[in-house]
Formats: C-alpha cells, structure tokens, sequence
C-alpha cells in the first residue's frame, strides 16, 4: 500500500515541477503587474504624503465655514515645500478632478506663498486666491487626501462622493463612463450575433464538406485569423474610405453620387465592421468542431420521419451545435468588450470603446486612478465571462477550436 | 437523392450567402495586395491601374521601405523580439504542458485557468499594468522588458497547443520505454518529443506570431529604440498614411500565408 502512494507523489512533484517555472513567470511578468495597477485604482498616497499635517489637522474641522488658522499655517508650509520639491503639479491635478478649477489655485498659491513670510495665513492664503474661503475647496482636499480610496471606482459608474459622505450622481455632464460600458456590451453583442449569422452557415458548410476541400475552406478562415491585425485593420480603412475602392465602386455603378459618398469609416460603422471581420474566425472555429461531431445520419433519419428540412434543422440539427454557439459566442463576446486597437484606428470619435478611453485616461489625461477603475471594471466582467466559459467549453480547448 | 443532384433553391441560396461571407473574410485582405503596386500615393485604384496600363504599376512603394531604416529598423527589432519571446514562451509552456498532463496534479484547472488568463484579458489593462510595473523594475522602454511582456502574452497559445498534442499521445508509449530499460529522459528525447514536436512548433509559430502582431505593449512600454513593425504601422495608420504601408502589409500577408501553411502541414502531419 505505501509503495504506490510514494511513487505517485514523487509522480506529482515532478509534474509540478515542470509546472512551477511557468507558473512563476505568469506571475511576475503577467500577474504582478495586473495587480500593481488595480493597487493603482484604490491606492493614492500623492495627496497624503505630501500635505501629512494638514489633512491630520483637517480630520478635526467640521465642514462647515472655514477650517482654523491652524490648517493654514499647515496648508501654506506643506504647500511651498510640494512646490519645492515639484510634486506640488500632481497635487494640484487630483485636487483639480474632484472640484474643477483648483489646478491653477493649488500651483499658483504654491508659487505666491514663496513670497509670504509670516502669517496669519488665512487672510495671506485667501488674498492670493478667493477659492481658500470657500469649504469646497477644503473638502477637494480633504477627498484626494485619502490613502485608500473608492472615488476611482465610483467615478468610473458616475458617482461621486458628497461632502457629507453620502453617494450621489455626478452631474449630467459628467455622467459618461456607464453610457461608455453600455455601449461597449451593445456593440459587442451586436458583433457577436453578426458573428454567429456570418459563421454558422459556413461552419456548417465545412463540417459537412468532403475532406480535402474542407481543409480548403478551413485555409480560408484562417488566413485573415493569421494575418496581422493591423494589416486587416488598414485593409478596411482601403475600402471603406470615403476616397476608398467600395465607394468608388458604388459610385462608378451610379449607387451613389460622387458628392455623396458613405462615411463607412472612422465612426460606429467602421468598429462593427473591421471587429466582426477580425473575430469571426474565433466563431466559426469552435462551431465547426462541434459541428464535425454531429452524424449527418440524424438529419436524414429526421426527413424519413417525414420532418420538413426547417423542423429538422430547429429540432435535431440546431439543439446539437448549440455547444459549438455557445462557445464561439462567449469567445467572440470576450474578446470584443476587450478590444482597442480596432476601434482606435477606424472608430473615430464616435466607435470608440471602454478600452479606448482607459488608454485616453493612460496616455492623455494621466489620470491613472481613474483609467484603473475603468479596467477594473471591464477585468472583473471579463474574468466572469472567462470562468463561464471554463465551465461551460473548458479553457485549455480555448481558441483553436 | 434528387437534392443533391439537381440543388433547390434554398440550397443555392445558402451555397451563394457562404460564398458571400468568404467573399468577405478573404477579399479586403487581398485587396491590399494589387494596391501596394500602385504608381500613385492614392488608396485606391486608378483607371491606369485598371487598363492595366504598365506606367500605373510600378514598385517604389516597395523601394521606398527597404531604403527607409525606420522600416528595417523595426524589422529587426521585431525579429530580435519575436524569437526571444517565442524561446521563452515555448520552452516555459511545453514543460507546463507536460507538468499538466498529469491528471494528479493539484489544482489543475486552476493553474490552467491562469496560464491561459493572458489571452482572453484585454489587452489594454495588461498593458497599462505592464507599463506601472515594469517601469518601476526599471525595464520600461528596454528590449527585455518587451521580450518578457510578450512572451507571457505568448504563453497561453503553447500551452494550449501542446496540451491537445498531449492529449493524444499514448501513455503506455512511456511505460513500454521504462519496461525496454530507458531512463526518463532518454524516454523524453527519444519516444515523446518526437511525438508531440508537431505541437510545440506549432505552439512556438503561434506565440511567434503574437509577439510579431503585438502593438500595445509596444506603444505603452517601447521607446524610439523599441519601434517594432506593428508600432511602426500603427504610426503610419494614425499620421501621415502613405502606400508604403500597403507594401509593407503585403509582406506580413505573405508571412502569415506561410506561417498558416506550415501549421497546417503540422498539424496534419500530428494528426497522422
């Protein structure tokens, strides 16, 4: 009894051994940074360590009129050193994202204060800039003070934290992210039915064909499942370009005239097209593998039994490949609420996505806090969908059919 | 017996909308391909072009990226990139694999779960993740700080493949060595390899072809000396968009048509 229970753990460490050096890396060069940047999204310390005494005195004051000359004083030293020690620009910018127009007020004051010897520092504070007289501006501060904090993730659903501590809306015009996550789950499923309309029949025609043309059929799927992205983003933009080969097609066929020629491009119409192009190999793939497994002897045996072709398909062919639907639309699906490069190169302003505006809050707004909310977000929505799919398909079958 | 002989109209009609939909997979991308031969800088055919006039046609597209070292440049940081990224992936990921097979292993599925995980998460939260942490190692805007992004993103495709090559392979083929006197790794090298190898190259073509497609970890983390050809393009998309591009997109169709090629000629080869 004890030999094979010996043997088959020396059997298991060895397999995890094998495993371990993967493992690890996945870690470190995968994992560890998906975790640093949702750190990003709740962890904020800029604010606290650079004004520790102020916001310690701030704990104190009670939110209404103006806190006491003692914040001041605090507020003016810990501000001119930030302004020394040139964090006081990051300061001034997540001051600015919670209570608009404060970036100018925190650098500008920052830089005056360098003249001011002495206090009180109320009046000194307040002669350089009104806003120091009003609480709201206490309360910015207040707010980006916190180490740890939810504003990230409910600025990235639309909401905000009051002053007194309740959650409320943001205002009308600032209510663009959940309209943003809305979008972006339409226009996938939108994508994915498209899809599935496209790549059904002709899984079914490959399934059903004799092998070597078949295998034909297949090449062509995957020529453009292998070709670079960006050459088949580019493709589109060739055609669908106002100056591009469909409209001059169009055109040269009297569809359209020459002055009206359609916007196919940089706008919704370009994302939905280029995507659907671009993930139906990830449809037809799964389909066709489920499809290969389903005996053509049941759609005969279904006609003998006097079915029309229509019931045959609805009741014998459609509950078998339903797998195969499955598969390829959770695949599709994942991968389109995901998707950036597409929507950023043919979407124009119109046909962007959630992924684009986490890389605009990355690259343009630097608000990094935000764009870790926003991928937060969309991470948990699509670790849910991708544990769905483990259940339902498995994820080492994942892709490839 | 009769519908197959003489197709009905239903059948036609379904026969016509799947060449349609292959119309549409394959059409756009071989558009590209005439284009790229276009005498003029225009994106689309002009009449000479479509008289087949020969002063139409003409090749300085093709001349114009290989005299530019922005273009061979990329080109070579793509290679050196794209094998790195590949070695790792594929040495890493066939031992995994291995590792995996073994249905004793504790916590399969979710190991399994997190090797694949670099494939579906979108790839702008990776990237924007790699950027924070990457930085801070002080690998942003380094080769190897790319090479390792990509090969993680690499990862999950090796595992995949080499786990279905896996899947076939006959176990008592290990036990029948073991019995004939052959130490593990003798086993390894001389019966399983060599049988599972058509997995493993196709697993390494795949991560290959990631790496060589990747932009996003590129833009987010790569410098000037970073710039690959997908990087390179996505400049040429967004800036000052010139048929050079097309010609350049012919090449990488022409690569991907072998690559496809030579997996297909794998994987039937596994297969049999």
């Amino acid at each position: 009894m004890k030999v094979p229970v010996a043997h088959e753990r020396r059997a298991q460490l060895r397999a995890l051994g094998l495993v371990a050096p993967l493992l690890i890396f996945i870690g470190v060069t995968f994992i560890a940074p998906l975790a640093t940047m949702l750190t990003r999204s709740v962890h904020d310390p800029v604010v606290a360590d650079a004004l520790p005494e102020t916001l310690a005195l701030l704990e104190a004051w009670d939110g209404t009129g103006t806190p006491p000359e003692a914040v001041y004083a605090a507020a003016a030293r810990e501000l001119e050193r930030a302004a020394a020690e040139r964090t006081v620009g990051q300061v001034a910018g997540r001051v600015n994202r919670v209570q608009g127009g404060l970036r100018s007020v925190v650098t500008g004051t920052a830089r005056d204060l360098g003249d001011i010897g002495q206090g009180p520092w109320r009046e000194a504070m307040t002669a350089i800039d009104e806003a120091w007289a009003d609480p709201a501006t206490w309360h910015a501060i207040r707010t980006t003070g916190e180490r740890f904090t939810a504003r990230h993730y409910l600025n990235a659903v639309d909401l905000q934290r009051l002053p007194d501590g309740s959650v409320a809306s943001q205002p009308e015009e600032r209510r663009i992210y959940l309209r943003l996550f809305l979008r972006t789950l339409m226009v996938s499923g939108v994508i994915t039915l498209l899809c599935l309309l496209l790549g059904y029949p002709i899984a079914h025609l490959i399934a059903r064909a004799p092998p070597h043309r078949a295998n034909l059929l297949l090449v062509l799927v995957l020529v453009p499942f292998w070709t670079s992205l960006l050459v088949r983003t580019t493709a589109w933009i060739v055609l669908l370009q106002t100056q591009g080969v469909l409209n001059d097609i169009l055109v040269a066929m009297g569809l359209v005239s020459d002055d009206g020629r359609l916007a196919m491009v940089y706008n919704m119409t370009g994302t939905i097209v280029a995507m659907t192009h671009v993930l139906l190999p990830f449809m037809v793939l799964p389909l066709y593998s489920v499809m290969r497994g389903i005996p053509s002897t049941h759609m005969n045996a279904a006609a003998s039994l006097g079915a029309t072709p229509l019931q045959a398909f609805l009741r014998v062919y459609w509950p078998q490949s339903l797998p195969g639907v499955g598969a390829g639309a959770l695949l599709v699906f994942i991968l389109a609420i995901g998707y950036y490069i597409t929507p950023a190169l043919v979407g124009g302003s119109d046909g962007q996505l959630i992924s684009n505006m986490i890389a605009y809050h990355m690259q343009t707004s630097l608000n990094w806090g935000l764009a870790a909310a926003l991928g937060g977000v969309l991470l948990a929505g699509v670790l849910l969908l991708y544990a769905l799919y483990d259940r339902l398909v498995g994820v080492e079958r994942m892709g490839l059919g | 017996m009769t519908a197959a002989t003489r197709p009905g109209p239903g059948r036609l009609a379904y026969l016509a909308f799947c060449t349609l939909v292959f119309v549409f997979l394959v059409a756009p991308i071989l558009v590209i391909v005439p284009l790229s031969f276009n005498a003029e800088p225009y994106f689309t055919f002009t009449e000479g072009m479509l008289r087949l006039d020969p002063d139409a046609w003409s090749l300085r597209w093709y001349r114009e990226i290989i005299e530019n070292e922005a273009w061979t440049g990329s080109l070579v940081n793509s290679m050196v990139i794209g094998v790195s990224a590949t070695v790792i992936a594929t040495v890493l990921g066939t031992l995994a694999a291995l590792g995996l097979a073994n249905p004793a292993v504790p916590a399969r599925r979710a190991i399994m779960g997190i090797l694949i995980s670099p494939m579906v998460t979108p790839v702008i939260i990776a990237a924007a993740g790699m950027f924070f942490f990457y930085s801070g190692l002080g690998l942003g805007q380094t080769h190897l700080g790319i090479i390792l992004a990509h090969a993680a993103l690499g990862v999950p495709f090796v595992v995949v493949t080499v786990t279905a090559t896996l899947a076939a392979y006959d176990p008592n083929l290990t036990r029948a060595a073991a019995s004939l006197g052959a130490g593990p790794w003798t086993t390894f090298r001389r019966v399983q390899f060599p049988l599972i190898a058509p997995g493993v190259i196709s697993g390494a073509l795949f991560a290959f072809a990631v790496s060589f497609d990747e932009v996003v970890v590129v833009l987010f983390m790569g410098g000037v000396d970073q710039r690959t050809i997908p990087r390179q393009m996505w400049s040429g998309i967004r800036e000052q968009i010139s048929p050079a591009i097309l010609a350049v997109a012919t090449f990488l169709i022409a690569f991907a048509a072998l690559l496809l090629l030579t997996v297909e000629w794998l994987r039937r080869r596994g297969r049999a």
